[in-house]
């Protein structure tokens, strides 16, 4: 069943309630922009909060080096479509080291390349508060996040000490070692997302349609090869299949999901029947049971 | 009216009620759980549980962090989302059981329209059953569903189900809990979880989850309409308060006034990303445009002109204490409310709540997990209503000044006082000046005692004396004033602090014109009596006992009352339906059963 068109109203009205205050209450605010549906989201929300003034908010996008391209042209076109302000992070220092997901497996990338690049631009551009995505349906840890979620000094989280959130009655005050993580769509499901992007017609990344791409199987993932750095197995060749994506990231780390959802339409209709949650197509969550509230802990947003 | 499209649901209970498994099982009977993480539930397994490979795990749905999977326990509040039928939305807060975990689960309860509590049929009703049901009445939670869990293991004895139903009833009573049910349930087996089963035939009501869908609350528009200004909003040729409509609606054209200022303007627009609107809906996020474009800050309410909140300073409240640093009395701390935060201070603490029994306990502070009824002060007026009214303009938290944690979490009880931009104004004829030029020393002597123990009789016959040797006084009568000033006041212990507290405040003006005051008045509790004091200066409050044994008050009845209590008419009668606190440090303590002469000679000696 769709999420009907009250219950995404009420979503809207709680989200933009949560953005206003985050633009009121912070010195410097920004808009983590990962350049996903949810993110995307969050932007349709933050044009209607500010509306008729403009987004108050800098976009930082963290840029891992090895998203998908098609992401890079998306972003661009959106800054430039709204004239927004956009900050494209690169832990250089990762880079230099030749940090991959293959040369230093998957944790250790994660680590250097979105962790530890987050805190590098917080510190260096002194952000007071950061407005992220996260759902509380997507993971269990997640499931238990506040609103309004402080992180102590080295961008630690403390699920011990996470401050009672009641009512709409939001403690927005941080002490100067401390920075503000904020989640104005918690209580949004990933249907409730592709619901509200259809009803309000917002344009998001082709990559979520299903279109015909190259792509080598690991495991039970197919996994789409966007650039020559890829490695390729020896005498391996990519196959040309229609798949689409359900999450955005990293693209050696993001499976595709075979599908013939080529139109906004199909897309809802597909994401009402599959019954998987959206992370199984992420190659980082599985490692470890407690993997995310243990990356959470380190500074992941 | 429009249905409200998402329900909000608090489940209490700890994990040895079942209360994961409950859960669980209406998330995987409703098909709200991703298969993939349903195959986990068959795989995973704790050390010790007992649950064979291949069953689901129900516990691990609901578990979330690391550290409450080594302890096995919940410790922090998790949200889950599933549909009901009909398309609404159920957003469940799964609150931890456990006795220091009370903070969780106000914060689960203060949005929660119902209440799930779950009772262990095979251990009875236990003091944590009534602890939640004291935490949902005082959160105002709008529905509580009691679940009488594990009845498998009892055959499905109806007599059970019905003999712990009526073990709960003096605590709902109590607790003025308005819409309760109750359903036989084994979340273990699915008895009655979403569907009806066989083994209760003798149950006529409807499965959990029938009775949650039956759950129907809407968004009045006729309320009081309320909106927080979160910010200003400007652009070109633009300027306007954008904030969130807390309750009732606001149409195009409305006369509205902004608080606490109390300046009027006209609603010229109201501005939405979607076209402007006639009429904003409660719920609704909205920018108004004033005429004329009045000051108005982040922080500052709107409300309609014809009918608005007047700002107070002092209100009462009831207070849960979050900190582990305890709260401390006349310490400022910020409250919060919406978007709007100002300096308060807690200037009482009338009483602590025993939270497993119910009883009210006096108390100087409270520690973390204590909630008490307080007394506070803000440094600027704010409009704040009665909680029981409306949950969004009645409620706050505190937070520390220093470490600017979330310290506690107010629910108003009423605003005590209504004038605001208040400096008190020296005059120069001050009381001793009046009482010197009476001739006497302005005292107030306060007799307490039950019902009939012969306050009043007493207080005639002092002030006869008095009058006639010329000194200029007079009588505060606990029911006299009950005619006007406390016409509003019934025998709650609350409106009794608040009817001793307006004596006292009348008292002592009247200290201050010159007079001798004597108060009759039962006044039973000692923390109230203190706090009268506490108001007076040094030797201007003598307290006085008048001790008469219970039982010659009742056989004496001036006034027919323990008649009526016997018979049950009269429910907090002090001395039989509530407790007479006897003061320890009184002044004087008469002998209700003594000559009046004898009783008056020694008033007399203490007060010339």
């Amino acid at each position: 069943m769709r999420s009907s068109p009250e219950i995404l109203r009420a979503l809207e009205n709680e989200s933009i309630e949560i953005l206003r205050e985050t633009a009121a209450a912070f010195k410097n605010p920004v808009l983590l922009y990962s350049i996903g549906k949810d993110s995307t989201v969050i932007l349709h929300l933050a044009r209607k909060a500010f509306y008729p003034a403009p987004i108050p908010f800098t976009l930082l996008h963290v840029d891992s080096t090895w998203n998908f391209k098609e992401m890079i042209t998306f972003r661009d076109e959106v800054v430039k479509m709204h004239n927004l302000k956009l900050i494209a992070h690169i832990n250089e220092e990762g880079v230099k080291n030749g940090i991959t997901p293959f040369s230093h497996g998957i944790s250790e990338y994660i680590r250097v390349m979105n962790t530890v690049a987050l805190k590098q631009a917080f510190d260096k551009y002194g952000f007071d508060a950061a407005i992220g995505g996260s759902r509380r349906d997507e993971e269990r840890s997640r499931a238990k996040e506040r609103i309004f979620s402080v992180r102590e000094s080295g961008h630690r989280w403390d699920p011990r000490q996470q401050r009672p959130e009641l009512w709409r009655t939001y403690n927005t005050k941080i002490r100067p070692d401390q920075t503000m993580r904020v989640f104005p769509i918690s209580d949004w499901t990933e249907l409730d997302i592709w619901s509200y992007i259809h009803l309000e017609n917002i344009y998001v990344n082709p990559l979520y349609f299903a279109k015909e791409r190259p792509v080598v199987k690991r495991g039970t993932q197919l996994i789409m090869v966007d650039d020559e750095r890829y490695p390729l197995r020896e005498g391996e060749k990519p196959e040309m299949k229609m798949v689409r994506f359900r999450t955005l990231g990293c693209y050696p780390l993001t499976a595709g999901v075979e599908s013939n959802a080529t139109t906004l339409e199909e897309v809802v209709e597909e994401v009402m029947g599959v019954k998987l949650s959206e992370r199984a197509t992420r190659l980082i969550d599985g490692e470890n049971e407690d993997s995310m509230e243990k990356k959470k802990r380190e500074g992941y947003f | 009216m429009e249905l409200t499209p998402i329900v909000r649901l608090l489940t209490c209970g700890s994990v040895d009620d079942g209360k994961s498994t409950l859960i669980g099982r209406l998330l995987v009977e409703t098909d709200s759980v991703p298969h993939d993480t349903l195959d986990a539930t068959k795989k995973t397994r704790r050390p010790g549980s007992i649950i064979p490979a291949g069953e689901i795990d129900f516990s691990l749905l609901t578990d979330g962090l690391e550290a409450e999977r080594e302890q096995g326990i919940t410790i922090d509040v998790a949200y889950r989302s599933m549909s009901l039928l009909d398309g609404r939305r159920l957003i469940i807060a799964d609150a931890p059981g456990h006795e220091q975990y009370t903070r969780n689960m106000a914060v689960a309860a203060s949005r929660s329209d119902i209440a799930l509590v779950l009772v262990d049929a095979t251990r009875g009703i236990r003091p944590q059953t009534l602890r939640h049901l004291t935490i949902c009445s005082l959160m105002g939670v709008k529905k509580v569903i009691v679940v009488i869990n594990k009845l498998d293991a009892l055959g499905f004895d109806q007599k059970i189900y019905d003999s712990l139903i009526t073990d709960l009833q003096p605590t709902i009573q109590r607790l003025e809990v308005n819409s309760i049910s109750f359903i036989p349930v084994s979340a273990l087996e699915g008895d009655n979880v979403t569907y009806r089963t066989e083994r209760t035939k003798w149950y006529d009501g409807g499965s959990l989850l029938e009775e949650i869908q039956a759950w129907r609350d809407t968004e009045s528009t006729a309320d009081h309409s309320r909106m927080c200004v979160q910010l200003i909003s400007r652009a070109e040729n633009f300027r306007g308060v954008s904030g969130t409509i807390s309750q009732g609606e606001f149409k195009a054209g409305d006369e509205v006034v902004v608080l606490p200022s109390e300046r009027k303007a006209k609603i010229a627009r109201l501005v939405t990303f979607d076209g402007d609107l006639e009429k904003a809906p409660p719920g609704k996020a909205v920018t108004m445009v004033l005429h004329p474009d009045i000051d108005a800050t982040r922080g500052d309410f709107i409300e309609r002109a014809s009918d608005y909140t007047k700002p107070a300073d002092r209100f009462s409240a009831h207070l849960v204490w979050f900190d582990e640093e305890e709260l401390i009395h006349s310490r400022s701390y910020y409250l919060v409310n919406g978007s709007s935060m100002v300096p308060a201070t807690i200037t009482s603490i009338r009483h602590k709540l025993n939270i497993n029994s119910g009883d009210h306990e006096s108390a100087r502070t409270l520690h973390m997990n204590e909630i008490g009824s307080v007394e506070i002060a803000t440094d600027s007026a704010i409009p704040l209503t009665k909680y029981s009214e409306n949950r969004s303009s009645g409620n706050f938290v505190l937070v520390d000044r220093v470490t600017l944690r979330t310290v506690g979490a107010g629910m108003i009880v009423h605003a005590l006082r209504r004038a605001t931009n208040i400096t008190k104004h020296n005059y120069e004829i001050d009381k001793g000046a009046r009482a010197q030029q009476k001739g006497q020393r302005a005292k107030l002597i306060w007799l307490t005692g039950l019902s009939g123990s012969g306050k009043s009789t007493i207080a005639n016959a002092l002030e006869t004396r008095l009058f006639a040797s010329g000194i200029h006084s007079y009588i505060l009568d606990g029911d006299n004033l009950r005619l006007g000033l406390n016409k509003d006041l019934g025998f709650t212990k609350e409106d009794r602090a608040e009817n001793v507290r307006r004596v006292a405040e009348v008292g002592k003006l009247m200290v201050d014109a010159g007079l001798i005051v004597i108060v009759a008045l039962v006044s039973p509790f000692k923390v109230d009596r203190d706090h009268a004091r506490e108001i007076f200066g040094e030797g201007e409050f003598i307290e006085v006992w008048v001790k008469t044994p219970a039982e010659i008050c009742a056989q004496r009845d001036p006034k027919g009352l323990y008649k009526k209590a016997k018979d049950g008419s009269l429910p907090n009668l002090t001395g039989v339906g509530q407790d007479y606190e006897p003061p320890t440090d009184a002044e004087l303590v008469l002998d209700g059963t003594d000559e009046i002469a004898s009783n008056v000679e020694k008033l007399i000696a203490k007060v010339l």
